[in-house]
């Protein structure tokens, strides 16, 4: 989840924060790291890039990119085995 | 046309120390090379940090200038925003593009895409400061500035008492220095501050910000007063030329004797400042007449930059970086600012104390 | 304060619908879109997202505007909707007006850019520099003015998809304040891989031909094309013994001031402009006889728009349409070109439908126009355009 947060915070370009700032159960919206729909596209080709992940149905997003588990789980599951 | 317009505050990021208002700017920084880059401040004292984490540097440094501009005069409100651009914003859209071709149009991003609207500063500070006003960017190469600032007269004719943020950006990224150079517009082996002095083939590039609070009302504490600005777009004769600065002092109910000071475009390319003697010569025999590229660089808005230099002669009695002293008031004298290119964009400012 | 009316002298079109006024009036009355697949922009999007394309390639309007080959494509598209707009209203080629051309565009020659850039990404000296010389939004606005023969003024808006709207109330006020006597205002866009490709990251494209108002709408169509008015002076209108087409009675620009892209979900900065721009001609709402929608068929844009018409209309709604089903969204034009069309519903009683509507939106239920039909009655007509940056403009028409 360390690696995740790494790719996070540069795909966002959150300049202030280390992975050690975001919880792994922290909300990643709203009033949590404050993210809006523009990160959401970010994140979206963040799975495609690293993990050739395509999220098939934007309306999925809100429920995978809920907090960074819930990211890593998705990701876990839904990775193409090598 | 007649602006009659007071200035509140003015601010400028450029690549001189303009950012923070003085006394006298002394100290006049030189480059060598191809290019002047601008002195920025240190933005997280300025802007909020969610939204800097989008803002590419022509973002920042518009939105930076514009809430000190704002701070400087102590107001949190404006009745509209009204920004000029020639390129608008560069970095983002050569991203999006370098990723575009590179990425063979696959796994883009909307980040760089987004912000490379031409409009994002003005939409940006629109966000800062919450405002639901008027909001306009004009983007007509080098009368971006002039077109936005005839904007903002028409606006304050319509609203009684307004206060209009206006201002002009422009910034200079790698990829477009390397492909302006390779139409051999500038020049190698000049040192900034003397490039206006021994005109040869080429310029330095430039870049910078400046804002402007603007005002229909002689609020206490206004700096300076915009008189008039005219503009003329592809003059075939040089009589056209001189015509149309004749007609825009008359415009403005001055002679040739009430101008003080005169700013004057040259950039030190040979073929472009050729424009300039006939110009000048209207006003000869020439007292005052400076440069201001050898301070910015050539860029499209830069007469934005020289307006930041007149109405800092203003409010200082000296002009900037020249350490000149000015005393306009006391003579009832007035600035004039004068620029024209080889692409057919003539513009001149009148500006005098308030 | 002493308000000089400005009239709509003359109208200029040209689209996915046709290359004039009547091919463009004659495929909205037969409800034929012009949305339809990909065929001239090259893109690996070609067989993903339907566009609606100006049906003809660069050398054909080169041939039609007298331009040389090799100038972008946006700038053709203006040349031939000015030209059309200038000879509608009847202005000849002597004259002693003082004529201005403000023109808005939100691609400049990007379409040209982009080809350069494929040649330089790999290498920084490669690459035709003809093809970045009018990069500039000022470039393409410069490049028609010259060919119209216009020198007074000439002015370029860019503010996305409300650019075309702001420009035509520029020019409304360069003529109130006697700066003017004639502007020719409006805007143009071309399709590129650039436009095509933002608005593919942001997921706002739909598949099929896209569905504004509609409960099951899955995003917007880019198009292209341009759309300019002739805007003159009273006196102007009687040194040319013209009948005025309109008068451009009401204006406002406000910003929603909520995100860079999306609107707010109250849609404040349409709400604002709307009421404006009713402030600004004196009328009531229930005077408004039709509304030409931004109604782009992004879910945030419909819900936003919806919102604030609900607000400043209440229950009592006029007639309304997305003509953007037709043409599809043509970014710094679509203020132009939806102009236009709705000077011609004011002067002939056009109300346009909206195409391939079936199930309301749930939370703010509108019930579009769907057949082309004709209402004589009609004196007053408002057109909206949104663009990001939360950047709102209304523009209302009113019948001399």
């Amino acid at each position: 989840m360390h690696d995740l947060k790494v790719q996070i915070i540069a795909q966002l370009n959150l300049q202030d924060l280390t992975p050690e700032d975001i919880g792994d159960d922290q909300a990643l919206f709203v009033e949590g790291l404050g993210l809006d729909s523009i990160d959401a596209l970010e994140l979206i080709v963040l799975l495609q890039q690293q993990y050739k992940i395509k999220l098939s149905n934007a309306e999925e997003g809100p429920k995978v990119f809920r907090s960074v588990r819930t990211m890593a789980e998705y990701i876990t599951a839904h990775q193409p085995k090598a | 046309m007649r602006t009659d317009l007071y200035i509140l505050s003015s601010a400028a990021v450029s690549p001189q120390e303009s950012f923070e208002l003085k006394d006298r700017y002394e100290n006049i920084r030189e480059y060598q090379g191809t290019k002047l880059t601008c002195i920025e401040p240190d933005y997280k004292n300025i802007l909020d940090p969610k939204l800097i984490r989008r803002m590419s540097r022509v973002i920042r440094m518009g939105a930076a200038t514009a809430l000190q501009c704002m701070k400087s005069a102590n107001r949190l409100e404006v009745d509209g925003i009204i920004t000029g651009t020639a390129y608008g914003c560069l970095e983002d859209t050569i991203t999006f593009l370098n990723r575009m071709v590179g990425n063979k149009e696959e796994m883009l991003t909307p980040t760089a895409f987004i912000q490379s609207t031409h409009n994002t500063v003005a939409a940006q500070i629109a966000l800062l400061l919450k405002c639901n006003a008027y909001n306009n960017t004009f983007v007509q190469k080098s009368f971006s500035f002039e077109a936005a600032l005839t904007d903002a007269v028409l606006l304050s004719r319509e609203m009684e008492n307004c206060v209009i943020l206006t201002g002009a950006v422009d910034e200079l990224t790698e990829t477009s220095h390397a492909i302006i150079s390779r139409f051999n517009k500038y020049r190698e082996n000049v040192v900034s501050s003397k490039m206006c002095e021994s005109p040869a083939a080429g310029t330095m590039a430039g870049e910078g910000a400046a804002f402007f609070l603007l005002s229909n009302q002689n609020h206490s504490g206004a700096i300076a007063r915009l008189d008039g600005m005219s503009m003329l777009y592809d003059p075939g004769k040089i009589e056209d030329r001189k015509y149309w600065l004749n007609t825009f002092l008359d415009e403005n109910d001055s002679r040739r004797e009430d101008i003080g000071l005169i700013l004057v475009g040259r950039n030190g390319d040979s073929s472009h400042d050729q424009l300039y003697p006939e110009l000048e010569s209207v006003f000869s025999p020439l007292a005052n007449c400076f440069t201001y590229k050898n301070f910015c660089g050539e860029y499209p808005t830069s007469t934005s930059f020289a307006m930041w230099m007149a109405t800092e002669t203003i409010r200082t009695g000296t002009l900037p970086l020249y350490n000149q002293p000015f005393n306009l008031q006391d003579e009832k004298k007035k600035i004039l600012l004068l620029s024209s290119d080889i692409h057919g964009h003539n513009s001149a400012f009148l500006l005098s104390s308030c | 304060m002493q308000n000089p009316d400005v009239f709509v002298a003359g109208v200029g079109v040209i689209s996915a619908l046709g290359k004039d006024r009547d091919e463009n009036v004659f495929a909205l009355q037969s409800g034929r879109s012009g949305i339809g697949p990909i065929s001239l922009l090259k893109t690996m999007h070609r067989n993903t997202y339907p566009v609606a394309e100006v049906r003809y390639a660069n050398e054909e309007l080169e041939k039609l505007t007298g331009f040389t080959s090799g100038i972008s494509r946006t700038a053709l598209l203006s040349c031939m909707a000015a030209t059309e707009a200038m000879h509608h209203a009847g202005i000849p080629t002597q004259h002693s007006f003082r004529i201005g051309f403000v023109s808005a565009n939100s691609v400049g020659g990007m379409d040209k850019s982009e080809d350069f850039y494929e040649a330089f990404h790999d290498d920084s000296t490669k690459g035709n520099l003809e093809q970045v010389i009018h990069h500039e939004c000022g470039s393409v606005t410069e490049l028609v003015a010259d060919k119209l023969g216009i020198r007074h003024f000439v002015s370029t808006i860019s503010t996305a998809c409300s650019s075309s709207a702001n420009a035509i109330f520029h020019a409304a006020r360069l003529i109130k304040n006697n700066i003017l006597d004639i502007v020719i205002a409006g805007g143009t866009d071309s399709l590129t891989r650039f436009t095509l490709n933002g608005f593919s990251t942001l997921m706002i494209l739909d598949t099929s031909p896209c569905k504004p108002l509609d409960e099951n709408r899955k995003g917007l169509n880019l198009g292209e094309g341009a759309g300019y008015l002739v805007l003159v002076s009273e006196n102007a209108l009687k040194q040319l013994k013209a009948t005025p087409l309109c008068k451009l009675s009401g204006y406002h620009n406000a910003n929603d001031a909520h995100h860079q892209t999306a609107s707010s979900p109250e849609g404040i900065g349409s709400f604002l402009a709307m009421q404006g721009a009713l402030n600004k001609s004196g009328i009531q709402p229930r005077d408004i006889g039709y509304i030409n929608l931004h109604g782009t068929g992004t879910q945030n844009n419909d819900q936003s728009e919806g919102t604030a018409i609900r607000r400043v209309f209440g229950d009592s709604l006029p007639k309304l349409s997305s003509t953007k089903t037709f043409t599809g969204h043509t970014l710094g034009a679509s203020g132009g070109i939806e102009a236009v069309y709705s000077v011609l519903s004011l002067k002939h009683g056009y109300i346009y439908p909206n195409l391939r509507f079936e199930t309301p939106m749930k939370e703010i239920a509108l019930l579009p126009e769907t057949e082309f039909s004709i209402d004589p009655s009609i004196k007053h007509v408002l057109s909206n355009s949104f663009g990001f940056g939360g950047n709102c403009t209304s523009l209302i028409f009113s019948a001399c």
